[in-house]
């Protein structure tokens, strides 16, 4: 069965890019708007990994973070922050809330992959 | 990066710089709003990280500045000021040009950065701005990192307790080392506690390898920079084997099976009991399709086809009263109005996304002017069709622009009076029936009507024994002559450009009005229909002829009483419940041969503020009327305002109920007589 991924991200260009990437190399992926539905999201649907934006209206990354891994499904699902900050605080305060990693915009689309091959296996 | 994904981000750009205008506008009034920075802030993020990400590494150097500015007025270093406003609405400004390369010889953008920069740090040179959002790498700034190993090498790493709740699976680390041609994999059990001290949930091993040598650190953090491990690579001295220390043997046998798997998310796993069932939200990124115009376009038009078509098949199955093809008729009737009702809603588009842009303009204009003005807006959320949306920018600036240049007065001529030093333009916008009003009121000065009907006389529009109402002198200033070159004061300059502004309202089949009371301001109303593509019509007959009237102008329709047959001299008037209502006879004006039937009708329509009686042989009754437009060589013919093809494949045309009557009215002499309604 195809491995699903949740991408949270308030910029529709960016979710595009996520999802045309991933469906090509045969992922289902899942798409939020904002951390608030990326959590709602999360907890109706089993996904096997998150790759989630940081700046976000209603809930932000860390928020989602933080609030999916109070959730018994939440934990042990591999998080991916993005960011297009490469200061170490966010670094320090994703790992602190419970994400596996960070990647910093911009990407492409192999490194995408390369990420996400990299979580899942 | 492809076409269709520069495509998506330029429309997402358009939305986000509206937003963000919207929100610099909005500070102005309330700069101590913190969710308004911050949406700012998040806004400029995001032009930031979906410019670089589909390649517009200037746009991201640029927003860079820009951004950081609001990141210090979020952190509270920094207050909102006239100033920073000023220049971020420049910045903003310049953002589109960046999209499309457009060269800056004058290094206008530098400018604006460096003086936002100047913000930040007075006394300060502009930093260097490009590196931050046009950085490329994909990964956090490295660990200290040991120089490449020139023998064979010993790595050892150690995940963090909390790893696998992170999602962290060491197996796939060690197969990825594995791949790199680690050897003499052996787990270090030497963080194991006790069993009763034992979470099993929790990761406590650290594993040691050997690498080749040929493995450089940067190899190594590719590995490891999805894990919060502590790694180290040292050079080949044979390592001790993980020594097993106060580790409790046995326990490992029983942490070898991948506690990974006991933290993966359960397959089947629906929302847990604990988790709240909570509502979707409404704008949730499954719920809304983006559509490209065209194709809505192309909807609207298939819509309008299937209703001539529909109207059509109803005709033939009334021919031949065939019960079933009658019934099948009707109900495609029906579904035709519930697709055509359906699309049109999905055109429909609130003013909002104008409104933005007037928000700007007056801000602008108002400084520009040195005239304070409160610009307020009411009903932003009112919809329109969004060809008629596109239409109306330009009139309305019009509009807007001459109510503060010319409408209010200076701040001076303001004290004198007894009026708030600060101006007031309002935009208002509702539904009445299948119309939209749109007003735009000011507080100024007022128009003049002796001057506009001076002027008017001056310039040979009227002559100066025309009897004008009030609202017909104002309504000159739309006439083509009036006011273009000279010099006009404070008569205003209403006057320029604005028959241009009529012509644009008139192709959309809307109207528009002046009022204005001297000393006390101006308002101007545009009408406007709702949809430009299919209307409720009435059909009715003069002279074996058809044609149609839009069903929103028709209020009533009453029978021609015979003492009202035949033309009278001094005008025709009928009494509705004791009101005195003019009538036109359609046949008189179409200069119809031949005599009516006994029996005539008269469709009483609204004209701008007025009832006004259509005299017409028959009524055949409404329809669903698809607009089609008239050739160009039609353009003059102003009664007209499209045509329509019938369920019998004939052509009506539509008549355009403001102009006919005020053809009726000029062919009647001489009096241009107002009868109030």
């Amino acid at each position: 069965m195809s491995k699903t991924v949740l991408t949270i991200d308030d910029s529709p260009s960016i979710r595009r890019m996520i999802v045309m990437t991933l469906e090509e190399a045969g992922y289902k992926v899942i798409e939020a708007v904002d951390g608030q539905d990326g959590l709602n999201k999360a907890l109706a649907n089993p996904v096997d990994a998150v790759i989630t934006d940081q700046n976000m209206p209603n809930l932000d990354g860390l928020g989602f973070i933080r609030a999916l891994r109070q959730h018994p499904s939440g934990k042990g699902v591999p998080i991916v922050v993005l960011s297009t900050d490469s200061e170490d605080t966010l670094k320090t305060q994703a790992r602190e809330a419970g994400a596996l990693g960070w990647m910093v915009k911009p990407f492409t689309q192999d490194k995408l992959l390369a990420v996400i091959r990299k979580v899942l296996g | 990066m492809s076409d269709e994904m520069s495509a998506i981000f330029r429309e997402e750009l358009r939305d986000l710089l509206e937003s963000l205008e919207k929100g610099l506008l909005d500070l102005k009034s309330r700069p101590t709003d913190m969710g308004l920075v911050n949406q700012v802030f998040r806004d400029l993020h995001t032009v930031k990280g979906s410019g670089a990400m589909f390649g517009f590494t200037d746009l991201a150097a640029f927003i860079h500045e820009f951004e950081t500015v609001f990141d210090r007025i979020r952190a509270g270093v920094l207050p909102v000021g006239p100033e920073i406003l000023r220049l971020a609405l420049a910045a903003k400004d310049e953002i589109p040009g960046l999209v499309d390369n457009e060269p800056d010889p004058d290094g206008r953008r530098d400018g604006i950065l460096a003086a936002l920069v100047g913000l930040m740090n007075p006394g300060q040179p502009p930093a260097a701005s490009a590196e931050a959002g046009a950085q490329a790498n994909g990964q956090g700034p490295a660990p200290d990192l040991p120089a490449a190993p020139s023998g064979p090498s010993h790595l050892r790493f150690r995940l963090s307790s909390g790893a696998f709740a992170m999602g962290a699976r060491p197996e796939i680390l060690l197969d990825e080392l594995r791949g790199l041609g680690a050897t003499e994999i052996t787990a270090d059990l030497t963080e194991l506690p006790s069993l009763d001290r034992l979470d099993v949930e929790d990761c406590w091993l650290g594993w040691s390898m050997s690498l080749p040598a040929e493995i450089s650190a940067q190899q190594l953090e590719e590995v490891f920079m999805f894990v919060d491990a502590d790694w180290s690579l040292v050079p080949a001295e044979p390592a001790a084997p993980a020594p097993s220390g106060d580790a409790v043997a046995e326990t490992a046998v029983t942490l070898h099976a991948p506690p990974a798997a006991d933290t993966a998310p359960p397959p089947a796993a629906a929302a847990p009991p604990g988790a709240p069932a909570r509502e979707k939200p409404a704008d949730a990124a499954g719920a809304t399709v983006r559509v490209p115009a065209e194709r809505l376009d192309a909807l609207m038009d298939a819509v309008g086809e299937l209703v001539i078509l529909e109207a059509r098949l109803t005709e033939l199955a009334r021919e031949n009263r065939d019960p079933a093809l009658i019934t099948t008729a009707e109900q495609i009737t029906r579904l035709a109005a519930g697709l055509r009702d359906a699309t049109m809603t999905m055109r429909m588009v609130p003013i909002r996304s104008l409104v933005a842009r007037f928000r700007r303009l007056v801000l602008d204009l108002s400084d520009k002017l040195g005239k304070p003005v409160e610009f307020s807006v009411i009903g932003e959320d009112t919809k329109l069709d969004k060809t008629v949306i596109e239409k109306l920018a330009d009139p309305l600036v019009h509009i807007l622009r001459n109510a503060i240049d010319h409408g209010m007065e200076t701040q001076e001529q303001r004290a004198e009076t007894a009026k708030a030093h600060v101006g007031l333009i309002e935009l208002s916008a509702e539904h009445a029936g299948a119309e939209v009003l749109i007003r735009v009121r000011d507080d100024g000065r007022g128009m003049d009507p002796a001057r506009i009907r001076a002027k008017a006389v001056a310039q040979g529009l009227i002559s100066a024994d025309t009897i004008l109402t009030e609202s017909q002198i104002f309504a000159l200033v739309f006439e083509p002559g009036f006011s273009t070159a000279e010099k006009v004061t404070e008569l205003s300059g209403r006057g320029v450009g604005m028959d241009v502004v009529r012509r644009t309202i008139e192709s959309l089949r809307g109207s528009l009005e002046i009022e204005s009371k001297m000393g006390h301001g101006t308002t101007v109303t545009l009408r406007l229909p709702l949809t430009l593509a299919i209307i409720e019509g009435l059909l009715i007959e003069v002279a074996g002829e058809r044609y149609t009237l839009p069903m929103a102008s028709v209020q009533e329709i009453v029978e021609l009483p015979a003492d009202k047959a035949q033309p009278k001299k001094s005008g025709d008037f009928l009494d509705i419940r004791g009101r005195f209502v003019p009538f036109l006879r359609m046949r008189a004006m179409f200069d119809c041969a031949g005599q009516p039937g006994p029996e005539q009708n008269v469709v009483i329509v609204m004209s701008g503020e007025n009832r006004v009686g259509l005299v017409v042989d028959r009524i055949v009754g409404t329809n669903q009327t698809v607009i089609k437009q008239m050739s160009k060589l039609h353009a003059g013919v102003r009664a007209v305002s499209g045509a329509t093809i019938l369920g019998d494949g004939s052509v009506a045309l539509i008549l355009d109920v403001a102009h006919l009557v005020g053809m009726g009215r000029s062919q009647q002499e001489p009096q241009g007589r107002e009868v109030a309604a």
